[in-house]
């Protein structure tokens, strides 16, 4: 059997994500269209928010994903100080930007939401404060890669940074927690029992956070293609440099 | 070790070290808080654990570029590296200086801004205890950010927006146990929570910032 690691060398990756790419992306935005499309305007209003609840396609999705981007990066480092697979710390560079989005993305359409409901656009809440922490976060780890020149030093202090930071980023969630009591319900998905959403709105919710996952995939992989382009750009003109 | 240790303290407290520069900072912070803010002594009162944290989190800021970078131009560092001492013990003793000359004068002088900012009686105490508690993990996450920043040119600027999101946790549960202090209330949770927070930074991070040494030093 093939094993996951031969995916690693960057020949094999650009082949393989090729055809994984486009298929990625048409799939993506398939279901995030189809998902939008049936929350907006197929599902009932709450009988208590109205219209607003809608938001929710959008929100919940890029929530999700902003904090399964930093996972991600942080496994993609740990692969990249274990194993030196250079694909996966361009892959955890690839992710960072697309994170920070993500972030900014559920940050926006959470004051969006939250103005009406709430009455305000920003509340000093543990999962909103939480969120804008790990916004930071990810604008640290960005600008470090953009900083280091040497593309090997780079990949090698980023992660280190991403291990560093997901503890610091965990004991913030924890210190908000303790800091302010919120204002934002608990988990919108949750696998306790106890109070659910409606299949109604569950239905198209799944739909746009896979459609949002298959949207990550795509721009990692784009984003990923690219480096090692511009990797083989760079080693290409060295080489034309030592013979000409 | 110890010869390191008094090494840096003296190069510290030298015309040009930097000591003294963190106290003064603190101390100009201390004052221009209550301008911005105006006189009002309830408001002060409740706002000066805030500030004095986030006043001693920037002090420590200050002085933290210079904790690896100066080594490392003239090379010394690379003589450390390959001295007997593990790498990670240097990183461990320069946090250590680097705490002495900030992080301990800092707690001791906070009682003296928290007077000007009104801070209420019984929050003195848990003042300097969480400070003392506090700032060594500031010195070593500090530490920490220093060493990756350390082969930068201008890395002062991102430093700071490396260091400070890691600072978070500190600020959060030293500024609550001041704050609760001034209410009344029991303090013993976020002062364990902080020192917790300080030994697993002293206890872990030495190896990290040591690894982010030796990248760079290659």
């Amino acid at each position: 059997m093939a094993s996951l690691w031969e995916y690693a060398n960057p020949v094999k990756f650009m082949k393989v994500s090729g055809w994984l790419l486009p298929l990625t992306a048409v799939l993506a935005a398939v279901s995030v269209g189809v998902g939008l499309i049936w929350g907006f305007f197929f599902t009932p209003d709450d009988f208590r928010q109205g219209s607003t609840v809608k938001i929710i396609f959008l929100h919940v999705p890029s929530a999700f994903l902003a904090i399964n981007a930093w996972v991600m990066m942080l496994v993609a480092s740990v692969i990249w100080l274990v194993r030196r697979h250079h694909v996966s710390a361009l892959a955890a560079k690839a992710a960072g930007p697309i994170g920070a989005t993500m972030t900014l993305i559920a940050l926006m359409t959470g004051a969006i939401w939250g103005q009406p409901m709430w009455g305000t656009w920003w509340v000093w809440d543990p999962r909103l404060t939480s969120f804008l922490i790990l916004f930071l976060f990810y604008i640290g780890y960005i600008a470090l890669w953009s900083a280091i020149e040497d593309p090997d030093t780079a990949a090698d202090l980023t992660s280190v940074l991403c291990l560093v930071g997901s503890v610091f980023a965990v004991l913030s969630r924890y210190a908000a927690i303790f800091w302010n009591q919120g204002l934002h319900q608990g988990a919108s998905l949750s696998v306790a029992p106890g109070e659910r959403m409606n299949w109604a709105y569950k239905g198209p919710l799944y739909l746009c956070m896979a459609g949002f996952f298959l949207l990550f995939l795509a721009l990692v992989l784009a984003g990923t293609r690219t480096e090692i382009r511009a990797r083989r750009i760079k080693a290409l003109e060295m080489r034309e440099r030592a013979n000409g | 070790m110890i010869a390191l240790l008094i090494r840096d303290l003296r190069l510290a407290f030298r015309a040009g070290g930097g000591f003294g520069l963190g106290l003064g900072f603190f101390l100009i912070l201390a004052v221009l808080v209550p301008l911005g803010v105006g006189p009002d002594q309830t408001v002060m009162g409740v706002i000066a654990p805030g500030i004095l944290w986030v006043g001693a989190l920037l002090a420590c800021l200050l002085s933290l570029d210079r904790l690896f970078a100066l080594d490392f131009e003239d090379g010394s560092l690379d003589l450390l590296a390959t001295s007997p001492i593990p790498l990670e013990g240097v990183v461990a003793i320069k946090a250590l200086a680097h705490w002495l000359t900030t992080g301990l004068p800092l707690a001791l002088v906070a009682p003296v801004l928290g007077v000007l900012l009104n801070l209420p009686g019984p929050a003195y105490l848990a003042l300097i205890v969480s400070l003392l508690l506090g700032t060594p993990a500031l010195s070593m996450i500090g530490a920490f950010g220093a060493a990756l920043t350390v082969g930068l040119k201008r890395g002062g600027l991102l430093l700071s927006l490396l260091v400070l999101p890691l600072y978070v946790p500190s600020l959060v549960f030293g500024a609550q146990s001041v704050t609760r202090a001034a209410q009344g209330l029991d303090i013993s949770t976020p002062l364990l929570l902080l020192s917790g927070i300080t030994a697993g930074s002293v206890a872990l991070l030495p190896f990290a910032a040591a690894f982010a040494l030796r990248i760079n030093l290659r």
